[in-house]
């Protein structure tokens, strides 16, 4: 239980002496705190780099000298601030691991490259900065396939970094050779495979800046290894080659105006707020247009603490677990004014039904979500930190010639009827085990807002969205679109690693801890102290829960039996991986367990909650009805009064 | 459902055919016929795409299309104003009594003999799919032994050229 190890000192005394040996090469210095995609200028992706306003670190020259490949991957890293990165090495890497050996990049080691992909998404998510992974060919690259479709899904900046089999072997189904370019076509934003070592800078360089830009996302980077060991030049700054690349980060005025109008004469408007706005760093901007316009505001799964769940304005989250007071904001909406986000199935429910009397504002950076699922009456293409911030003015124009502004009294009558109506709450369970709700519930006001929360998939991830109250952006980080159970643990640990004095919580199911957990022992021995609440209720949770309310209550291969065998004993694997392992099995005990937990910085905390397996997530949509059936709990549907609506 | 014709321009490297044609597949779209080539400049690359679509979901592909970091720009060709041809090459049953039949067809269709056997012609006609078709109709009853047809390539009327734009002079 003391910590750190004698591998954590011996990897810091290397780090800080190659630091020192580089004078002022501190990669934390050179790095924007924020790698904003708005800071980039529209149409100069082939300029040099080191005008594309990527920030400092990438305005380091560097005279020609004569390296590795793999000496020029290195140095492409360091160059680029890349502060960590997450691997496993193996026969086709093996190249790169040499340079790393003495780099100003952190290079840490997980068990599995699962884990080194969600780190990178974990890490990307808490600081904005651009994640990496690193693997070998064949089953390290395939192995890296999940967490790449899980960036891909919820548009996270990363890179990874693959090792491929010698160019002369490549197609011949040689050992541990795998088409990891092929596959990963469809869940890439982009993907190489290098075919030269003089490409290495000018790869990496538009990898980092696919990531990063635009609509963010993971971009792969597969090479082979003669390539990394053939001899060639490296010099920084490289040029850029991306003559298709344009994404368009200003908005088009007349659209912008046309919005305004429409935010401003609205009588039952909504603020649809996606993960967007906390991608374009755009969270300020929101809140002071909210409250300008007054408009009611719903954050997505994605989007939780893009907008203070305190603020009077927020009616919760949308969608499938959505509050009734959300769901029905939307319903009933006469303006949707979409930021950021992709009218995606959890969000609308049945599509046809959903907010049939809305006109829709749609702004998004990617044009082809515009569209995509509901029309848009108002198409806007940007950078949700210029949309906002052009909203702003034009309101402002838009007001200034109104002589009296709009009258939303009732609009907000009916929402606070709702709000008091059906808030979030749960029973409390009849069988006298614990609630997980309240287990989640105490640790978001015991944590804090300060606190990094990090879910994994399924009906833990749901609750700690409805009972952790969310007050600053980048505090809340899960699985939303692709819905990857293991999510929770490695992506904690990224995060951890990201943003070193924050406290972080990931809250995972036993049936997801059970699919990563591998990588505490990669906590315990990096010195990356997190902390992870299993809520324990010895089943496939949500799942179960789908089976009493549609399967009649055949509860087909969900049981885990981590309650009725105790296996496995979370107290003691945790022990065994190098972590402190706490149990709570009472409410009683609920507050003072997490405040033990809270206690111990010098390694990381399991606590295995051992909560009752019935409690439900409420309300729901079930999945391919209409918002309008949204049920409040199990045979409750909320009272309507649609007259007046 | 109706038919599209879409002009491609793509950089000139390796894959880009299966971005492009893995995102027909992955939308579930069918693609009639694909023509790939360089063009005036060796680093841009022409692929001419028909697909039979609703225009709707056509638009969201042309959006993914888009989106592709190698696809450079993408132009709808409207029939009316645009030039399309095919080329078939098709080797029919010829022998002495009908090979002055057979060649009597091709010259109707301003078609070419590019080969010729003891009992077999191979014909090369280029136009459009409609011609096409009527020249096969027409071949069909003395024997059609083997045939090949290339994809449809299309370039607009006019003096106005799609290859002339900002993203295309920095390609």
């Amino acid at each position: 239980m003391t910590r750190p190890t004698p591998e954590t000192l011996a990897n810091s005394a290397r780090r800080h002496r190659s630091a020192a040996a580089e004078g002022s090469n501190d990669p934390s210095d050179q790095f924007p705190r924020r790698l904003r995609p708005g800071a980039q200028p529209a149409g100069d992706q082939s300029g040099p780099l080191a005008e594309s306003g990527r920030g400092a670190g990438t305005a380091q020259v560097v005279a020609p000298v004569q390296v590795s490949g793999a000496g020029s991957l290195v140095k492409s890293l360091e160059a680029l601030g890349v502060e960590v990165a997450f691997g496993i090495p193996g026969g086709a890497i093996l190249p790169a691991y040499d340079p790393l050996y003495d780099s100003s990049v952190r290079h840490i080691l997980v068990r599995h490259e699962q884990g080194a992909g969600h780190a990178a998404t974990g890490y990307a998510q808490a600081t904005g900065r651009v994640g990496v992974c690193v693997a070998t060919s064949g089953p390290g690259a395939t192995n890296l396939v999940t967490p790449i479709a899980d960036a891909y899904m919820d548009s996270v900046p990363m890179v990874a970094i693959t090792g491929q089999v010698a160019r002369p072997a490549i197609g011949t189904d040689a050992f541990q050779e795998a088409d990891i370019q092929g596959i990963t076509l469809p869940i890439t934003k982009h993907n190489y495979l290098i075919q030269t070592a003089e490409e290495i800078p000018r790869i990496l360089a538009e990898a980092f800046h696919l990531a990063a830009t635009g609509r963010p996302g993971p971009v792969l980077v597969d090479i082979p290894k003669d390539v990394l060991q053939a001899q060639t030049t490296f010099s920084w700054p490289p040029t850029l080659d991306l003559p298709g690349y344009r994404p368009t980060l200003h908005p088009h005025g007349k659209q912008i105006r046309e919005a305004a109008r429409l935010m401003t004469t609205a009588r039952r408007p909504v603020l649809y707020v996606g993960g967007g706005v906390l991608k374009a760093g755009a969270t300020e901007g929101l809140r002071k247009l909210a409250e300008m316009t007054g408009i009611p505001v719903v954050t997505t799964l994605m989007a939780r603490g893009a907008f203070p769940d305190s603020h009077r304005q927020h009616l919760g989250m949308p969608g499938m677990h959505g509050t009734v007071a959300a769901v029905y904001g939307l319903q009933k909406s006469d303006l949707i004014v979409a930021l950021g986000a992709r009218f995606d199935d959890r969000v609308t429910g049945k599509l046809d039904s959903f907010a049939p009397g809305a006109a829709i504002v749609h702004a998004d950076i990617d044009p082809a979500e515009i569209g995509k699922n509901r029309a848009a009456d108002v198409p806007i293409v940007g950078d949700a930190k210029y949309v906002i911030d052009e909203l702003i003015e034009a309101v402002r124009a838009a007001t200034a010639g109104q002589t009296a502004p709009v009258d939303r009294t009732d609009w907000w009558a009916q929402l606070d009827d709702l709000r008091d109506r059906y808030p979030l709450g749960y029973d409390e369970p009849t069988d006298g085990t614990l609630a997980p709700q309240y287990v989640i519930e105490r640790l978001g006001a015991i944590a804090g807002p300060e606190a990094i929360y990090v879910a994994g998939v399924g009906q833990h991830q749901m609750w700690a969205a409805q009972f952790v109250s969310y007050e600053k952006p980048y505090t809340w980080l899960n699985s939303g679109g692709l819905g990857t159970m293991g999510y929770a643990v490695p992506a904690a640990m990224g995060a951890k690693v990201g943003k070193p004095d924050s406290t972080v919580w990931g809250i995972d199911g036993d049936g997801c801890f059970q699919m990563t957990n591998q990588e505490l022992a990669t906590c315990a021995l990096e010195g990356i102290p997190v902390k992870i609440a299993v809520i324990n209720n010895g089943n496939l949770g949500m799942v179960r829960q789908w089976q009493t309310l549609f399967y009649g209550e055949r509860y087909s291969n969900t049981e885990l039996g981590t309650h009725k065998h105790r296996i496995p004993d979370f107290v003691k694997l945790a022990e065994a991986l190098g972590c402190v392992g706490l149990r709570c099995e009472s409410k009683a005990d609920v507050d003072k367990t997490i405040k033990a937990a809270m206690e111990i910085n010098d390694a990381p905390v399991v606590v295995d909650f051992v909560v009752g397996k019935d409690a439900m997530v409420w309300p729901m949509v079930a999945a391919g009805t209409s918002n309008d059936e949204i049920m409040f709990a199990r045979g409750v549907r909320p009272a309507f009064d649609d007259d007046e609506l | 459902m109706s038919k599209h014709t879409l002009s491609v321009l793509v950089e000139n490297k390796p894959g880009v055919l299966a971005r492009v044609s893995g995102l027909f597949s992955r939308r579930s779209f069918n693609i009639d016929s694909l023509a790939v080539g360089e063009t005036e400049n060796p680093d841009v690359s022409r692929i001419t795409i028909v697909v039979n679509a609703e225009t709707s979901p056509l638009e969201q592909v042309t959006k993914q299309l888009n989106k592709l970091v190698n696809v450079l720009k993408i132009v709808e060709l409207d029939p009316g104003v645009s030039v399309a041809r095919e080329l078939v090459l098709v080797k029919v049953r010829a022998d002495r009594s009908q090979r002055a039949q057979v060649l009597e067809t091709v010259n109707l269709f301003r078609a070419r003999v590019v080969d010729v056997a003891p009992d077999t012609l191979t014909i090369e006609a280029t136009g459009t799919a409609d011609k096409l078709d009527a020249l096969l109709r027409d071949l069909e009853p003395f024997g059609i032994k083997e045939m090949v047809q290339s994809g449809l390539v299309a370039i607009g009327r006019g003096s106005r050229s799609i290859t002339t734009g900002s993203a295309l002079r920095a390609a």
